[in-house]
């Protein structure tokens, strides 16, 4: 063992109580959970802001499971609506359907997740054609299939045809909103800060050089796929029991538009960004809802103002710090210091 | 027993003969050469190796395993490794997540350890983590490990893509081109470098390469290829000799 | 006549009118995938702008028809005009200082160009809006096929302006500088080839096809909302896809193609079917050729 890795391991040891991070994410869960059990059973956050708080946790879901294909894997999906979609309606119909009434309350966490394991079927089967089709044509294929499961949905009078389904109970409350935020980013950032993240990562560098690495591309881009549409079922399933109501024209393409801008506004292979811009995204939309339509062009307007001067949006291919995972924040601290010692080591 | 044994390897491209019935082999720890002229195949070649291309027709056994119809990382996991003409390091990403990469042939957790972070994830990437490091340490590489690949100078993102190909412990290395855009000073240096990684690493080594003086000085065996075909294979002072090679070299009648 | 011979020539009447509205359908497509193709060949661009713009032709033909009260052809003109203005300054304002910036940053601002196009006209006045009538249309009964001359009119005017278009790319100075830029973007500037202008050229085409579609969809199906240019202008990608994107030829072809397939699947099957056939074959073809029916696979180079 190299002078290098002896040191990583002491750092390792004490890095935690070193800086207060240590702290930051036990107190922020439970500070969280506290704050969301106690608004929704008190009512002390009227029920507008909680719908907003709602709002911005199932966007921030999407954001960040749409960044792992469109950020870390550098490809174009515009087809997430769709995979929304499948979660919503295999949710809804399980709380309306399947379920017995009286044990609908104890069963949500079982049809959100139906949602998404619905979902994430679907994603791997967009996974196949992105196993040749790259760029553009890819585009192409995940709008087609968001356009068929719209369509689809609008020809089986079994879930309403395009009247939609309706009958969800209010299910949606803002605990399981947090909870299943956290748990879709914290996979999320456990998936890219793991080898096969990285292997995401190496298909948006160079495909080639990286399957000539040794990284299975095509098992790579299944887990993404999976993972991205499984947690975009999740947010469907959690949309359709906070509106109560759903129909095919929800999840079309101005749908995934709306998730493309969170992501790209946030800045791409990054999850703080993600969660920034969906944050400031469906919070700004309530602020500006005064000024009516306008706000619908106001908006756009700083989306392409935003792109000339910060093209890789607000984080793009950057992370805070809170989001890396403590031995990839230790390497990184070890090079600081070593270059500290000695700025012409490297040169 | 050779290492790599190729046998009548052919490649087509819409007609065209790229390589054609090309036969070759490597005992383990051999250091050859391909040269040629420009357009002659050799890249092809390691793209057939390694899988890039598929094989028209014909065999490649690594260790007498048939290799043509894997995909790339198959080949590389059973043990080639390669670096390119024209440097493809993953630009955007840290030096160290080059390397760490180019373990994925090696982890041993799954994709739901990954996920949830737990089972052998945790020591798993820490090994992996430390084999990177310990690699960059004796690459000279380790005071960059944070810094992203594209701003390491060309010198050094050269020795890292070595380093990465190096990552996925092969048995056989081919190095496309190495020494291209050196001047004369670094070129020696570069030798003692190749030398110096055969022996550390002991893998056996493919090299193609345009500069004379590199090939003349390190390899064993020379294998010239032009228009896909070899023409001239021996030692380095006979292939100096040989007419062939300097008329496919020179264009003109040299042999008497 | 035999009532075998009747229904045949019935039949026959009846592919024949179907291949008329195919025909109107895809020539609109075509002119619209045109806009789609000529940009992303030069800059390797998808202007997801350009749908709206072509709702934008609508919206001034609109205007000019309604306020103005011009008869068909200089409507058709000033309408072109206007929308290859506008199509330059977005060029101009929006994508130029983004062409050294990553691609999708790109095609970001162009979806933020045309939500705003949209959301913009829908705030100006309330919608849908009728177009007044701007041309007689009469209906030429043949036989039992009934022609009517605005169908004939969309078909004829889109095959003279695709012509046109065909002559400026392939015959013209300025048309062999748009392709030579598609082909090498970074030795034709060194070749003395005033890039801007001639990226500014294609914008002006481009976009004053997806006018002149606009004014004919408009004629053809005469209600006009803020929306419509999302739906038609995704399918005028597709057909920019199918046929090869980057490739002139190639988004003609799509665009009859889609058209075609379309009516066919409208006569067959349920309406509401159409979308979902449609795309279920643009799968089908991506799988089976992923570069479209004119595009070429891009060599790997490695």
């Amino acid at each position: 063992m190299t002078k290098l890795s002896a040191a990583y391991f002491a750092l390792l040891k004490h890095w935690q109580t070193l800086t207060g991070y240590k702290y930051f994410w036990p107190v922020f869960l439970i500070a969280g959970l506290a704050f969301c059990a106690a608004a929704s059973a008190s009512e002390f956050l009227d029920l507008y802001l909680q719908l907003i708080l709602i709002y911005v946790g199932i966007n921030i879901i999407l954001t960040v499971s749409l960044n792992l294909i469109n950020g870390y894997m550098g490809e174009f999906s515009v087809g997430h609506a769709g995979f929304m979609a499948v979660g919503a309606y295999v949710a809804s119909l399980l709380t309306v359907h399947v379920f017995p009434p009286g044990a609908v309350n104890i069963l949500f966490p079982l049809a959100i997740l139906a949602g998404g394991v619905g979902a994430a079927l679907i994603g791997f089967l967009v996974a196949i054609p992105s196993f040749k089709t790259r760029g553009d044509y890819l585009a192409i294929v995940t709008l087609a299939f968001c356009m068929i499961v719209k369509s689809v949905l609008e020809n089986i009078d079994a879930v309403g045809g395009p009247r939609g389904l309706l009958g969800m109970e209010k299910l949606t409350t803002l605990p399981w909103v947090f909870f299943w935020t956290v748990l879709s980013v914290w996979v999320i950032r456990n998936l890219v800060y793991s080898n096969f993240g990285r292997g995401v990562l190496s298909i948006r560098e160079d495909e080639i050089a990286s399957d000539l690495m040794s990284v299975n591309t095509r098992q790579v881009k299944i887990i993404a796929f999976v993972v991205s549409s499984f947690f975009a079922g999740i947010a469907g399933g959690l949309f359709a029991h906070a509106l109560q109501f759903i129909n095919p024209r929800m999840f079309d393409i101005l749908k995934s538009t709306d998730i493309l801008i969170m992501v790209y506004l946030g800045g791409i292979a990054s999850i703080s960004g993600s969660i920034i811009g969906a944050v400031i995204y469906t919070i700004l939309l309530e602020i500006l809802r005064p000024l009516g339509i306008w706000r619908m062009v106001l908006m756009p307007l700083m989306l392409v103002l935003l792109m000339i001067y910060r093209p890789r949006g607000i984080m793009g291919l950057r992370e805070a710090r809170l989001f890396i995972p403590l031995r990839d924040l230790v390497t990184e601290k070890l090079w600081r210091q070593k270059k500290k010692e000695a700025p012409d080591a490297s040169a | 027993m050779p290492l790599l044994e190729i046998f009548r390897l052919t490649h087509r491209f819409a007609g065209l003969c790229a390589v054609s019935d090309f036969n070759f082999s490597i005992e383990p720890h051999e250091l050859v050469g391909v040269i040629g002229p420009n357009g002659a195949g050799k890249t092809t070649v390691f793209n057939l190796i390694t899988g890039v291309y598929k094989a028209s027709e014909g065999s490649i056994k690594l260790n007498d395993r048939e290799l043509v119809g894997l995909t790339p990382h198959q080949i590389t996991r059973s043990g080639i490794a390669r670096t390119f003409q024209n440097i493809r390091i993953f630009k955007e990403l840290s030096v160290l997540d080059n390397v760490r990469i180019a373990h994925y042939g090696q982890i041993a957790y799954t994709p739901a350890e990954a996920l949830l972070h737990i089972g052998r994830f945790r020591a798993e990437e820490k090994r992996i983590t430390n084999l990177s490091l310990d690699l960059l340490a004796i690459f000279k590489l380790d005071d960059s490990a944070n810094e992203k690949a594209k701003n390491l100078p060309y010198g050094l993102q050269r020795r890292l893509e070595i380093a990465r190909a190096l990552a996925t412990r092969p048995a056989l290395l081919l190095l496309d081109e190495p020494a291209a855009g050196m001047n004369p000073n670094e070129i020696i240096q570069l030798m003692e470098f190749i030398r110096w990684i055969r022996q550390t690493f002991s893998v056996t080594i493919i090299l193609i390469e345009h500069q004379m003086r590199l090939v003349m000085g390190i390899c064993e065996r020379l294998v010239v290829l032009d228009f896909g075909a070899t023409i001239a294979a021996g030692l380095p002072s006979e292939i100096q000799k040989n007419p062939k090679v300097m008329e496919a070299y020179l264009g003109v009648e040299v042999a008497s | 006549m035999t009532e075998q011979r009747k229904t045949f020539n019935h039949s026959m009447v009846y592919v024949f009118q179907q291949a008329l509205n195919a025909l109107q359908l895809g020539s609109i497509y075509a002119l619209i995938a045109l806009g789609y193709t000529m940009v992303y060949g030069i800059l390797t661009m998808i202007n997801f702008a350009h749908g709206d713009l072509f709702m934008i032709g609508a919206f001034f033909c609109f205007l000019i028809a309604f306020y103005l009260k011009l008869s068909f052809v200089p409507t058709l003109l000033l309408s072109m005009l206007g929308v290859a203005c506008l199509g330059v300054i977005i060029e101009r304002l929006a994508y130029k200082p983004l062409r050294k910036a990553p691609r999708v940053s790109a095609i970001i601002t162009a979806l933020g160009v045309g939500l705003f196009l949209e959301n913009f006209t829908l705030a100006l006045s309330p919608y849908p809006k009728h177009i007044p009538p701007l041309l007689e249309n009469t209906t030429w009964t043949v036989g039992s096929l009934s022609l009517s001359s605005l169908q004939i009119i969309v078909i004829v005017l889109s095959l003279v302006l695709m012509l046109i278009l065909d002559f400026i790319v392939q015959r013209t100075k300025a048309g062999m500088a748009m392709r030579a830029i598609s082909w090498d973007k970074t030795i034709v500037p060194l070749m003395g080839v005033p890039v801007n202008k001639i990226i500014s050229l294609t914008f002006a085409i481009g976009t004053g096809l997806g006018g002149a579609a606009g004014m004919m969809y408009a004629l053809a199906y005469p209600v006009i909302d803020p929306y419509m240019g999302i739906m038609v202008g995704w399918k005028a990608f597709i057909s920019a896809v199918v046929g090869g994107i980057g490739n002139i030829r190639g988004a003609m072809i799509g665009g009859f193609i889609l058209g075609a397939v379309e009516i066919m699947v409208a006569a067959f099957f349920p309406s509401t079917y159409r979308d979902f056939v449609a795309f279920t074959l643009l799968l089908i073809l991506l799988i089976v050729r992923p570069y479209g029916i004119l595009g070429k696979p891009q060599p790997q180079k490695v």
